[in-house]
Order: C-alpha cells, then sequence, then structure tokens
C-alpha cells in the first residue's frame, strides 16, 4: 500500500510511544493503555512521556489498587456536611479526574469489584453515586493507565478493565526497550487533537477489514474493532490526514487487535503448535473466499494489508513457546476481593456494609451510619439545644469486611509406569518440599494419586503434615495414566473445599501421557480427549491450577492439558526446588 | 444522561431481545438474567429497553409513583392515595416507566432507603428517604455484573423482588412500601458464579455471545459507530422502527389476559419439566407464563408448542441441576429432551 509516510516510525520499540500518543489524542475512544512490566527505567520514562503528552492541566489522580469505594467513587463529606447542616459531597478519585488521567500502579492488585466500578464510568462518562444517603451523578470522563507488575499469566488487571483499555504494551518483552525513535511531540498530538474530529468516518471496506481481522484473531467482542478504528482515527489526525488510510487501519490493528488476538491465523500456525480453541483453517478461506466476489477490488487489499499487520506484530512465542501470552488466557487470580472464599472479618478486606456492636480497637466506624442510629435520640437527648448531635455508645457502626480465608493444595500425583521410577521419586520429593511450605502458610494439604484404572484421594485435606508424608512415602508406582481420572478426582476433592469456604490450587504432577479414558479402557486418543474435556471443566469451574510436567523430555502434551485446564505450566527438570516453591505459592496466592 | 442506543437497531441477539421483550409484556415473570460475553451488548439492550416501554399512570405526590386503580389503599400513610375523600380517586400524572440502574458500590441505605439525615438533623423529625428499591417500583432494576455485587444486597433484593414489598426496619422507622419491579441481571460467568439457589429465583435466563458471523459482525461495528458520531441522527434513523416495537409491547399487554393456554401445551410443559429433571414448579410455570407472553406478541389467540419450545431453554436453563462433573451443556440437554418429545 503505498501510503504517505508516516509521522512516527514504527519500530518494536515505539509501539509503546505512538500508543501513548494515540492515546493522549482521543482519550475518550481509546479509554487507555494497559502497560505490563516490573518498575524499570524504561517504563517510569514511558509514563513521564506518555503523562507529558497532555496539557500541563491535566488532573492526573493515582488510584492505588485497594481502594475503597469511599474514595473511589465518592461519599458524604462529613465535616462539611454537619458544619453546613445539608449533605455536602466528597467527591472520589473517578469524579476528580474528569477530563484527566487516572494511573493505576499495579494494577494486577485490583479486585474485579473495583475492575466492574471503573468499568462502568468508562462506559457512562459518569459515577453514578448512591451512597451515604446521597444519589448523584458526576462527570467522569478519565483516561487510564493501569500500570500491570503482573508476573504470572494469571496475576493481570481485571478483565473487565482490560478490555476496555484499547492498547496493550508490554516492557517485559525484549521488543519493547527504551524508545529509539524521537519521542511523539506535545505539540504536534495537541494538533491531532483539535484536527480528530474533522477526520472522515473509516469507509466500509477498511470496517469490514478490521472486523475480519478481529475474527481471525479468535475476538467476540465488539469493543476490539471499534476501539482499533478509533486508534486509527487518531492516527489519520496525528499524520495530519482529514481521511482514515489503510496505513491508519493497518496501524491500528497492530496497535490494538494483535495484542488481544487469541488465535493464531492458520497459515501462520506451524505444523506442530497446538490447535488453537477456534480452528481458524476453513474460516480465514471461506471469508476470504466470499467476500471476494461480491465486494470490490480493495476491499481484501485492505484486509489482507491489516492481517499482515497484525501478523507482523504476534510475539513469536505466541507460535511456539510456552508463552501463555496472548493465548486464551488462564481465569484471572483476583485480586483481593476476587470471586471465592470469603469470611466476614473485623478489620480488613472489601467492605460489606456495617453491624452494630462495641468499638473495639482496630475497628473502624462507619460514621454516616452510627449519626443516622443517632439522629432519631437527639431530642431525647437534648442535642438539639446544645447544637451538638449526641452519639451514644449504642449508635455506633461499624464497618464489616470480607477477606479470603483458608486455603488447601491438592497434590494430583501420577503413579503410572510411564512416569519412570526416578521421576516418581523427584515428584515426590517436590511434593514433600511444598508440604513443608504449606505446612509454613497453615494450609490444608491433601493428596490424590492416579494409576491403573483410576485415581484415589490418598488423604483428604488436611493440615498433618506426618500423615501426608507418610501416604507420599508409601504410594506405589506402575499401571496405565488415567489421567482424566486424576482431573476428576481434583475437581470433586476442590469443588468440596471451595464449598467450605476455601480456595483450593490443584497440582498436577503427570507427563500428561494418558492412556486410560473415563470408562477404565486403554486406549490414547480417547484417553486424552477425556483428560482434555475433564481438564477444560476444572478451568470451566474456576479452579486454580499449576501443571508441573514430570517427563524425561517435555513435550506439548503437558503445555496443552496445562492450558485446557487454565493451569500455569511448568516443567520440573528445569525447576529447581525454589522454582516450584514460587509456582505454587504463586498460584495459591490467597489474595 | 447519555442517549440511549435503540434497541431495534441491535444485531442479532434474538434471545436477549425476546426475553427483555417477554418481561417488559408480562412484569410477573420474575426478571431476567444475561449471562455472556465481554462486549456483546447486554447492557446497550436493558439501557435501550428503557425507551421503549409504555408510561404508566402514577398518583401525584406519591414518593413510590403508586398505580391510583392497583395500589390504592395499600401504600405508605403519606402517600395522597391514602387521603382521597369518598370515592374519588387521588389525582393522577402520566410518567416514564422507571428503569433504575444500581451501580456496584451502592450502599444498603440508598438501595432499601433510610432516615433522611438532613432532614433529622436540620428539624429534628424522622423521615424516610426512599431508596432505589422505591424508585424502580413498577419498572425495571437493573444490575450489571450482578456477580459482584454484595452477598447481603443480593439477598436483599431478591427478597424484595419476590415478595413485591420493601419492609425498612431500622433506625426507629417502621417503613413498608410496596416495591414490585422486573429485576435484570447482567454477569459474565468468568467473573464468579451465581449461587444456585440466587440463579433459579430468575424467571428467565439467556446466555449471549457475540456474533459468528462476519456480515453481523460488520453491521454491529456499522451501527454503533455511526451512533458514537452522531446519536441524535442515529436515533431518527431508527425512530420508526422503535415505535413499532413500542406499539408491540402496548398491544401484547392488552391481549395477554386473553390469550388461551389449551391443556395439551401445558401437558407438554410439564412433561419437558419432568424429562430433564428441573425442580420445583416454578419451571413450568414459568415457561407457560412466557410462552403467553410470546403468542400475545405475535398477536396469536393462543399458546402453542411452537411457542413452549422457543422459550424452554431460557426458562429452564438455570434451573436443571448440575453436578460438577456433568458432560453435556444444559442447552444439549433440554435441546435433546425437547427433540425426544416433541419431534425434531
Amino acid at each position: 500500500m503505498g501510503a504517505a509516510p508516516s509521522a512516527t516510525p514504527l519500530g518494536g520499540p515505539d509501539d509503546a510511544s505512538l500508543a501513548a500518543a494515540l492515546f493522549a489524542i482521543d482519550p475518550i475512544g481509546l479509554s487507555g493503555i494497559s502497560a505490563r512490566g516490573g518498575p524499570s527505567p524504561a517504563r517510569d520514562a514511558w509514563t513521564a512521556m506518555a503523562r507529558g503528552l497532555w496539557p500541563a492541566s491535566t488532573p492526573v489522580r493515582r488510584l492505588p489498587p485497594g481502594i475503597e469505594d469511599e474514595r473511589l467513587l465518592g461519599g458524604m463529606d462529613l465535616g462539611a456536611s454537619l458544619a453546613a447542616g445539608r449533605p455536602v459531597i466528597q467527591r472520589g478519585v473517578l469524579a476528580e479526574s474528569d477530563g484527566g488521567l487516572v494511573l493505576i500502579p499495579m494494577a494486577e492488585r485490583l479486585s474485579d469489584g473495583c475492575g466492574a466500578r471503573l468499568a462502568a464510568a468508562l462506559d457512562d462518562g459518569e459515577v453514578r453515586i448512591e451512597r451515604d444517603g446521597l444519589a448523584v451523578r458526576l462527570p467522569a470522563r478519565f483516561g487510564v493507565i493501569a500500570l500491570d507488575e503482573g508476573v504470572a499469566a494469571d496475576e493481570r488487571p481485571p478483565n473487565a478493565l482490560l478490555e476496555r483499555l484499547a492498547f496493550r504494551v508490554d516492557f517485559d518483552s525484549c521488543e519493547c526497550g527504551p524508545a529509539s525513535g524521537p519521542a511523539p511531540d506535545g505539540r504536534a498530538v495537541a494538533a491531532a487533537r483539535r484536527r480528530l474530529a474533522r477526520v472522515a468516518p473509516a469507509g466500509d471496506d477498511l470496517i469490514e477489514a478490521l472486523c475480519q481481522a478481529a475474527e481471525l484473531l479468535g475476538l467476540g467482542s465488539a469493543r476490539a474493532p471499534l476501539m482499533a478504528m478509533a486508534a486509527a482515527r487518531a492516527h489519520a489526525a496525528l499524520a495530519g490526514r482529514r481521511r482514515i488510510v489503510a496505513e491508519d487501519v493497518a496501524v491500528a490493528a497492530r496497535l490494538v487487535l494483535a495484542p488481544r488476538a487469541l488465535t493464531v491465523p492458520a497459515e501462520m500456525a506451524p505444523e506442530e503448535a497446538e490447535a488453537p480453541p477456534e480452528p481458524p483453517h476453513d474460516d480465514h478461506d471461506e471469508t476470504l473466499a466470499a467476500a471476494d466476489p461480491a465486494e470490490r477490488t480493495e476491499m481484501p487489499t485492505d484486509a489482507e494489508l491489516v492481517i499482515a499487520a497484525v501478523r507482523a506484530a504476534l510475539p513469536e512465542g505466541l507460535l511456539t513457546g510456552p508463552g501463555l501470552e496472548g493465548r486464551a488466557p488462564p481465569p484471572r487470580r483476583a485480586g483481593p476481593s476476587g470471586a471465592g472464599a470469603a469470611a466476614k472479618s473485623a478489620r480488613r478486606g472489601t467492605p460489606a456494609g456495617a453491624r452494630s456492636g462495641p468499638l473495639r480497637p482496630g475497628d473502624r466506624l462507619n460514621l454516616v451510619e452510627t449519626l443516622r442510629a443517632a439522629t432519631p435520640w437527639q431530642k431525647l437527648r437534648g442535642g438539639s439545644s446544645t447544637g451538638r448531635v449526641q452519639v451514644r455508645k449504642q449508635d455506633f457502626r461499624i464497618r464489616r469486611f470480607v477477606r479470603r480465608t483458608e486455603s488447601t493444595t491438592l497434590f494430583v500425583v501420577d503413579a503410572s509406569g510411564s512416569t519412570a521410577f526416578q521421576r516418581l521419586a523427584e515428584a515426590k520429593g517436590a511434593v514433600e518440599l511444598m508440604l513443608a511450605k504449606a505446612y509454613v502458610s497453615r494450609a490444608h494439604v491433601a493428596l490424590i494419586a492416579f494409576r491403573g484404572a483410576g485415581a484415589s484421594v490418598l488423604l483428604p485435606p488436611t493440615r498433618s503434615l506426618a500423615r501426608a508424608r507418610r501416604q507420599l512415602s508409601e504410594l506405589p508406582g506402575g499401571g496405565g495414566t488415567p489421567l482424566a481420572a486424576g482431573i476428576d478426582a481434583a475437581l470433586v476433592l476442590a469443588s468440596a473445599e471451595v464449598a467450605r469456604g476455601r480456595t483450593a490450587l490443584s497440582v498436577f504432577l503427570t507427563d500428561g501421557r494418558a492412556n486410560i479414558g473415563r470408562d477404565g479402557a486403554s486406549g490414547r486418543a480417547a484417553a486424552e480427549a477425556d483428560a482434555l474435556a475433564a481438564a477444560a471443566r476444572l478451568r470451566q469451574a474456576g479452579l486454580p491450577s499449576v501443571f508441573l510436567d514430570t517427563s524425561q523430555r517435555p513435550r506439548p502434551d503437558g503445555d496443552r492439558f496445562a492450558q485446557a485446564m487454565g493451569g500455569r505450566y511448568a516443567p520440573l527438570p528445569y525447576a529447581d526446588a525454589d522454582a516450584i516453591l514460587g509456582l505454587v505459592a504463586g498460584g495459591g496466592r490467597a489474595c | 444522561m447519555r442517549i440511549a442506543y435503540p434497541f431495534s437497531a441491535i444485531v442479532g441477539q434474538e434471545d436477549m431481545k425476546l426475553a427483555l421483550l417477554i418481561a417488559a409484556t408480562d412484569s410477573g415473570i420474575g426478571g431476567v438474567m444475561v449471562f455472556g460475553d465481554r462486549g456483546s451488548g447486554k447492557s446497550t439492550a436493558v439501557r435501550a429497553l428503557a425507551a421503549l416501554l409504555p408510561p404508566l399512570t402514577a398518583t401525584i405526590g406519591c414518593a413510590f409513583h403508586c398505580d391510583p386503580v392497583s395500589d390504592a389503599g395499600r401504600c405508605t400513610e403519606d402517600c395522597p392515595s391514602r387521603r382521597r375523600v369518598g370515592r374519588r380517586r387521588a389525582p393522577s400524572e402520566t410518567r416514564a416507566t422507571p428503569v433504575v440502574d444500581l451501580p456496584l458500590g451502592a450502599t444498603e441505605d440508598r438501595v432499601v432507603g433510610a432516615l433522611d439525615l438532613e432532614h433529622a438533623l436540620t428539624k429534628g423529625e424522622k423521615r424516610f428517604e426512599p431508596g432505589l428499591l422505591a424508585r424502580a417500583h413498577r419498572g425495571f432494576l437493573y444490575i450489571d455484573e450482578v456477580n459482584l455485587l454484595e452477598d447481603h444486597l443480593v439477598d436483599l433484593l431478591l427478597d424484595v423482588a419476590a415478595s413485591g414489598e420493601n419492609l425498612v426496619e431500622r433506625e426507629g422507622l417502621s417503613v413498608r412500601h410496596p416495591a414490585k419491579f422486573v429485576l435484570i441481571g447482567s454477569g459474565n460467568p468468568e467473573e464468579g458464579d451465581l449461587r444456585p439457589q440466587l440463579l433459579d429465583r430468575f424467571g428467565l435466563s439467556v446466555d449471549v455471545r457475540t456474533p459468528r458471523d462476519l456480515s453481523d459482525r460488520v453491521e454491529v461495528v456499522k451501527r454503533r459507530d455511526a451512533f458514537d458520531r452522531d446519536p441524535g441522527a442515529f436515533l431518527a434513523r431508527w425512530a420508526s422502527d422503535e415505535a413499532v416495537v413500542g406499539a408491540r409491547i402496548i398491544a401484547a399487554r392488552a391481549r395477554l389476559a386473553a390469550v388461551a393456554a389449551p391443556d395439551s401445551v401445558l401437558e407438554a410443559a410439564s412433561r419437558l419439566c419432568l424429562a430433564i429433571g428441573a425442580d420445583g414448579l416454578r419451571g413450568e410455570l414459568t415457561i407457560l407464563r412466557a410462552a403467553r407472553a410470546v403468542a400475545a406478541l405475535e398477536g396469536e389467540e393462543s399458546v402453542t408448542q411452537a411457542h413452549v419450545r422457543r422459550v424452554a431453554p431460557m426458562a429452564l436453563r438455570h434451573r436443571l441441576r448440575r453436578g460438577p462433573l456433568d458432560e453435556a451443556g444444559s442447552d444439549a440437554r433440554i435441546d435433546r429432551a425437547m427433540a425426544e418429545l416433541f419431534g425434531a
């Protein structure tokens, strides 16, 4: 496509800068950027640069991940209300950021609930406060920069938020080092912002190209192509064009669509690559073929251009390595108030209403509710004559919080013949290590072994380290590999633990070479299908898992199962004791 | 307040649209739960429905906009309808049917209503300040991401939705007011399941998926883009389609009571529920009500087996008992049972 030379060079490291520039041009249409990577000079420089592209007067608010509703959404300003004798609103961070930028450090720690509140504000452009006797709407049109410092694939910002942020940049991957090209210019961005409204809407052919690219990448949400269009528009404005051309769309596809890719377009997948969740083989040819005769001749060209742009931007690990980025992501390990076990505790966690009772040290008073409780008695207590509100002990309303509770780690050990004797010993050693760790953190452990025709629970959830160790050392080996039965047993036990109010992490130690189906019959193909189905159910149930591959030479099978169950994968040979501990501790992180 | 996207311009999602229209026709259906992928237009559809709902007649001066006829004498004590003289009804007015959005982070006092703090502090009087439940009376209450709502609020909502009455006992107040509303919840199953005992309180449950067809997806994006660029013009373009759907709801409401349900259809619904092992009688009743509403929406005089087949999945999907190891999804089981009972 012979387009005019772009204003900004399009190198790997510069994509982060370009994303920041486009975001500053159209913050409402693009909503924001999720920047992944631990604190680093490159990230800090980028954040400062991104901030510098906005006008100096822009309000910028930091949003700590553990923020409470009162500060996030707003509530009643009690001091001012009492002084004024009428309710005075205290604006929260979202309303304060109206017209500006919300910066979220450690965004992977954000709770799902907080993510949903942010998402609602992004969708509506306002916050709705129905709190403390107040019912107001405050404008809150802001952009978000989420600094995602997660390390594991399942540590990431809430999906509801991630879905709405147009761009994802990754400072951990080598492609995103410090920007080498010239940094985007604040003046150019400001000029582009003014030009944005005058950019003509995208033509139907470009819209179709984007939708097609999104479909090929397995992106179901309509937001992906819509945000890609907004990005294309911003890019056209940056380049000083009045009209969106194919190059703008290609850049948008690379920046918006490629980082979200869930499947790989057919011809790109190497022979040995694992099957993507939705096989795109025929899809691709059909859609292109179907579109061909009906549409104008440039259409396939645009579509191809967009798809080529996406293809070039797809991370290499997507096709070969066990890098989890970009593929069907495992269920997110939720932040502090995620779904799962929760218990009432007085001091910390997510707020859950108020209770009356004595105020003990460390308890936090809910002032509005306390005042409410005190008000009906004011006349009796003579409060109105003195002009002061009389509050008695029985009026105290104490905030209640919900906190995550105990955790259980289930070890599911493959004791079949295919797991060689020596490997079984190593697996046992690894389990012992983790048992010791579990003991320290006062977690419950359970042991499931599968061999021969089925699986059995050797040790129901317990805190007894000694029992666990004894059972483990007595574990015999040999026989077939009924992996499906093992996963099923883990699912049943883990579900029971969850029902009991605990969190349950299943740790599989197997080589993943299933050869006994659920019905007990041998046969590799059926056994594998059964095991994959079982793994998918584990994932569906939202139960976290870790897959430690015990085979001599790790093959893609293990990774495939790990993916199917939405768990983390690590080959045991390459993992030393500390690495295993880190993996399991991370996966079982209770909050 | 942002302009809502027009209901009739939503591409596909027939199941969800039908469920919402059923609820608009027969508010006694027991609420609708919408599960679905991100970006599939769940919230859009619910907010769009608000514009279609026919207006209602409400008693002037009543905090609960109660119905001058059916709520007469049952509203709170300070409602003007209680002070009527002789046979004269309290004056009434026409107003829009409320569609109340319950935002996450709402506190209990705003949901159920509480003591009016300002009034109490300044005037020294106890006064009840109605909450969101009062505002939603005779309309819809919508909760996006219902699975993220705090448990104690969800319990409270379901209780009120089932009884049609909000009972407030707090801070020396004792207030009872009508709160009949259609509860609409939406959520993403990835974010955590709803408790089963909560799920089967919803009358209908629909799953929405993003359209699989490329041309549909292109149409979704095109329309949304056109709407975002110029909402007013987009609305004007769809005004006549909207009017048609609005008229359909009004006509269906008028016809609803007269739609006949032959015994054979009732029997078919019961057999279906037995075949799939749905607990309780709620399944049959919901199928019947929903099928009747569909017949009314389509201008037919009586319910047929075809109506039952259309509504059975949304009425039963969430009522099946499922073990953690169950193979097939609920939909497959319902489909199989229907194929066996009614033929393919």
